[in-house]
């Protein structure tokens, strides 16, 4: 079946050479509005696999919003399942949608996971002049009276923003459901509704809270890693140094369709591969503030597959 | 604090290259607003790498950029008044008044009188931001749910205005579009609503193409009706411009209408199209006397023409303080920033005065290179209306899908675009006016989700709706927009009674 498609696919394109030529056009879709993540992702992509001369013409960056990615994963599904110049952007975020079914009718083998390119991860602030200082004090306080402590995060209930929070919520022994939480317009509204006294703790991600932490605008109680991050965060404890085994990483990658063959797929692994060794890429992907995540071709495709067999777990779990 | 920024900001704007820049930038933003569903945050989009890969400087193209977005608010004007499509999102409410005027052959007139108005809106409100901005930037965070939920219930306040001759119609059209707005993602709960499993609807009916389908393809049907019927006449047009008492009557309603769209557009949770929509009807409120509004008044149509320059200039005051972004168009030039390893904040007035202030200072020259673009070259535009109905009725379909295809990527929006304007043509022809629903839906979205909130915060209690200073105010605004015409008109009736 693969080959006959693989055959296709080279007679349809014109291509005649190798098995690993660089598609005629590379295209990156991003499944959603401008300056969002998805776009961050092929931006990232595109401009370091330009610098790093990987591809010869700049890769095109495409725009297709609905649903947080879900239209375009269904889109490419579709209509352009063997598109082998095609990688689209995903994140975490899109595997917590496929596990509460919000991507329709296909599920996380629909597509084939190329690889990640980096990632952020999850973390938990309050306000500077905040007694709490430690996740422990928040864990008590807020196991006592949970209605004292208005959330906000970026997304609705059941987004990661949520999930996160829910966690923390479960360390506390408090129902998530329980919780006094309200979904802002992004990261951006949390960060103010939190300096602005509106709510008590914000959930979030840790690159676009650092800057205000730096800046004692805010204080970022824990970054949910197993590991202590670099550079600006190295002050700042993790989760799993402060006893509570929450991790929540937030990694930006790509796949593409269902139908393209294992030769452009190889081709789109191998690169990024290259890609992810490159000075180019390192300097692009810390100027958008994402964390090394080094996970390609099937590796990450397990990690997608695990991902979203946690998140279904956990969504069952917080009763949603 | 110091102006210093300014005055070095000037030396940034004026060196030859960034003058270019940004008349090439007010010139595309004019064009990108004119047509239809295209709007500032694609070009923008297109622009960006454009201009961090060709080496420009980070103030060269933030000026680049920054024109791009208020030259398109310029430029939402035209469709608006000559086709009755609004080229923007900020452009709904300027059809309103501005179409009536072209088809009684004031369409150079119409197109000079908002040219002038966008340019007191664009032009008060730089000057506000270049004092204000640091001062301004505390009421983006004293915004909480609460306050935006009661700020909405002052804007539906000011929409009682728009009850016409026919309130229930007027009514039953606000309801049409709080119906609308509930399609799709459930922001609080997660929730999708009346999706039917296509994920198209899961982000809801885009707002663009709602107003394409009820303003542009609806149009497109009522004259083709006129054509089959032989009654449709070619208009025409006259080459007056306004006369200096016209001027005159429009500066205080633009000044009104600045301040509303000054403070709508640096609050993060708001935009241009909510600018001119409560602009608008605070402006019909105050000042429609005789029943003119919506048939052609130029107060109505300098109003919502100002506020949503304003409100395009005032969303980047909680960009360049709080790095929060105003609207998605400044959330795109946010990344910009980002991109350039520029940190926004409070301290970007320190740190970088050569950039913000480099920005600033090219707004005014913006403005003003808008101004003389925007006014000998009305004639131009103004021509567009000689075209003959066999090329008019289709290039406004052929737009009007083009747009919302290139913006969407899907067959699907372009039938919801469809089916929203057969709708809308019926609705026209049983006396529906569109902008109720327009502004319905357009509230509607931002008090739901805010009234939600602002209860999952307190945990069900009513009592947050009045804890803030700020909501009292407001609910006092909510109050006397309602109250005190009444009170005026029944103080006129007894004088006149007793005279």
């Amino acid at each position: 079946m693969r080959k006959t498609l693989l055959f296709a696919t080279l007679a349809l394109t014109g291509l005649a050479g190798s098995a690993l030529a660089q598609p005629a056009k590379t295209e990156c879709l991003a499944g959603a509005k401008p300056g969002g993540g998805f776009d961050l992702t092929c931006r990232l992509a595109g401009n370091a696999l330009h610098a790093a001369k990987l591809i010869k013409d700049p890769m095109a960056v495409t725009y297709m919003e609905g649903g947080v990615g879900a239209v375009a994963y269904n889109h490419v599904i579709g209509t352009r399942p063997g598109d082998g110049g095609l990688v689209i952007a995903a994140s975490s975020g899109s595997a917590l949608l496929i596990a509460q079914g919000k991507f329709g009718k296909h599920d996380e083998n629909a597509v084939r996971w190329v690889g990640a390119l980096g990632t952020d991860f999850g973390i938990v602030a309050v306000a500077a002049d905040s007694p709490i200082k430690t996740l422990k004090d928040l864990i008590t306080a807020f196991g006592k009276d949970p209605g004292a402590f208005p959330v906000g995060g970026g997304g609705a209930v059941g987004s990661q923003d949520w999930m996160k929070m829910a966690m923390i919520a479960k360390e506390a022994k408090v129902d998530p459901k329980k919780m006094r939480y309200a979904a802002l317009e992004g990261g951006g509204a949390v960060t103010t509704a939190l300096q602005g006294g509106h709510i008590k703790i914000a959930s979030g991600d840790a690159s676009e809270m650092i800057n205000l932490h730096q800046q004692g605008k805010l204080r970022i109680l824990a970054i949910m890693s197993d590991r202590r991050l670099p550079g600006a965060f190295k002050d700042i404890p993790t989760t799993f140094e402060q006893g509570y085994t929450i991790d929540w990483p937030i990694w930006r990658g790509l796949y593409v369709g269902p139908k393209v063959s294992d030769a452009d797929y190889k081709w789109w692994v191998d690169t990024l591969t290259k890609l992810t060794k490159t000075d180019e890429f390192v300097k692009e992907r810390e100027a958008r503030g994402l964390f090394a995540f080094d996970s390609l071709g099937a590796d990450f495709d397990k990690r997608v597959k695990a991902d979203v067999a946690k998140f279904r777990a956990l969504a069952k779990e917080a009763g949603l | 604090m110091s102006f210093d920024f300014l005055w070095q900001g000037m030396g940034v704007a004026l060196l030859p290259q960034n003058l270019l820049i940004g008349l090439i930038g007010c010139f595309l933003g004019t064009i990108i607003g004119c047509l239809p569903a295209i709007g500032p945050i694609n070009g923008i989009a297109l622009l960006l790498p454009i201009a961090y890969t060709s080496g420009l400087p980070a103030e060269s193209a933030l000026i680049l950029l920054a024109a791009v977005y208020y030259g398109a608010e310029y430029g939402g004007r035209i469709s608006s008044i000559l086709l009755n499509v609004p080229g923007d999102a900020g452009a709904v409410m300027t059809a309103v008044d501005g179409y009536p005027m072209a088809r009684r052959g004031e369409a150079a007139k119409a197109l000079a009188i908002s040219g002038i108005s966008s340019f007191y809106g664009g032009m008060i409100a730089v000057i506000a931001m270049t004092f204000l901005a640091v001062p301004l930037s505390w009421l983006a965070i004293k915004f909480g749910p609460a306050e935006y939920f009661v700020l909405m219930v002052f804007a539906f306040a000011t929409l009682g205005s728009m009850v016409g001759h026919e309130p229930v119609k007027t009514l039953l059209g606000c309801v049409l579009g709080l119906m609308l707005t509930t399609i799709g993602l459930d922001a609080t709960s997660g929730a999708y609503r009346f999706t039917f499993d296509q994920p198209e609807l899961h982000d809801g009916i885009e707002f663009i193409i709602l107003v394409i389908g009820l303003f542009s393809i609806s149009e497109v049907l009522l004259m083709l009706e006129s054509q089959v019927k032989g009654t449709l006449k070619p208009l025409a047009v006259t080459g007056s411009y306004p006369s200096w008492s016209e001027i005159r009557t429009i500066w205080w309603p633009s000044v009104r209408a600045t301040v509303i769209g000054f403070v709508i557009g640096v609050l993060p949770g708001t935009g241009a199209s909510v600018a001119s929509a409560v602009s608008y009807t605070t402006e019909k409120r105050l000042s429609d006397k005789d029943g003119t509004f919506g048939k052609g008044d130029i107060r109505g149509l300098a109003a919502p023409e100002a506020a949503n320059n304003a409100a395009a200039t005032g969303a980047f005051v909680p960009m360049l303080t709080l790095g929060v972004p105003g609207s998605g168009t400044t959330a795109v030039m946010l990344g910009a920033l980002m991109l350039y390893n520029i940190q926004p904040g409070p301290q970007l007035f320190v740190e970088q005065p050569k950039l913000v202030g480099g920005l600033i200072a090219s707004m005014y020259i913006g403005n003003i290179l808008l101004l003389i673009m925007n006014l000998p070259m009305v004639q131009v535009f103004a021509r567009m209306l000689l075209m003959p109905n066999w090329i008019l009725i289709p290039g406004i379909t052929a737009l009007s899908i083009l747009g919302v295809y290139t913006a969407y990527s899907s067959v699907m929006s372009v039938l919801i675009m469809f089916g929203i304007g057969i709708i809308g043509y019926l609705l026209r022809k049983l006396g529906f006016d569109m902008a109720p629903i327009v502004l319905g839906f357009v509230l509607g979205k931002v008090m739901e989700v805010n009234f939600r909130n602002a209860l999952a915060l307190s945990g069900g209690e009513f009592g947050i709706f009045f804890s803030s200073t700020l909501s009292i105010i407001l609910w006092i605004m909510a109050v006397a927009i309602v109250v005190v015409p009444i009170w005026l008109r029944r103080r006129q009736a007894a004088r006149a009674a007793a005279a």
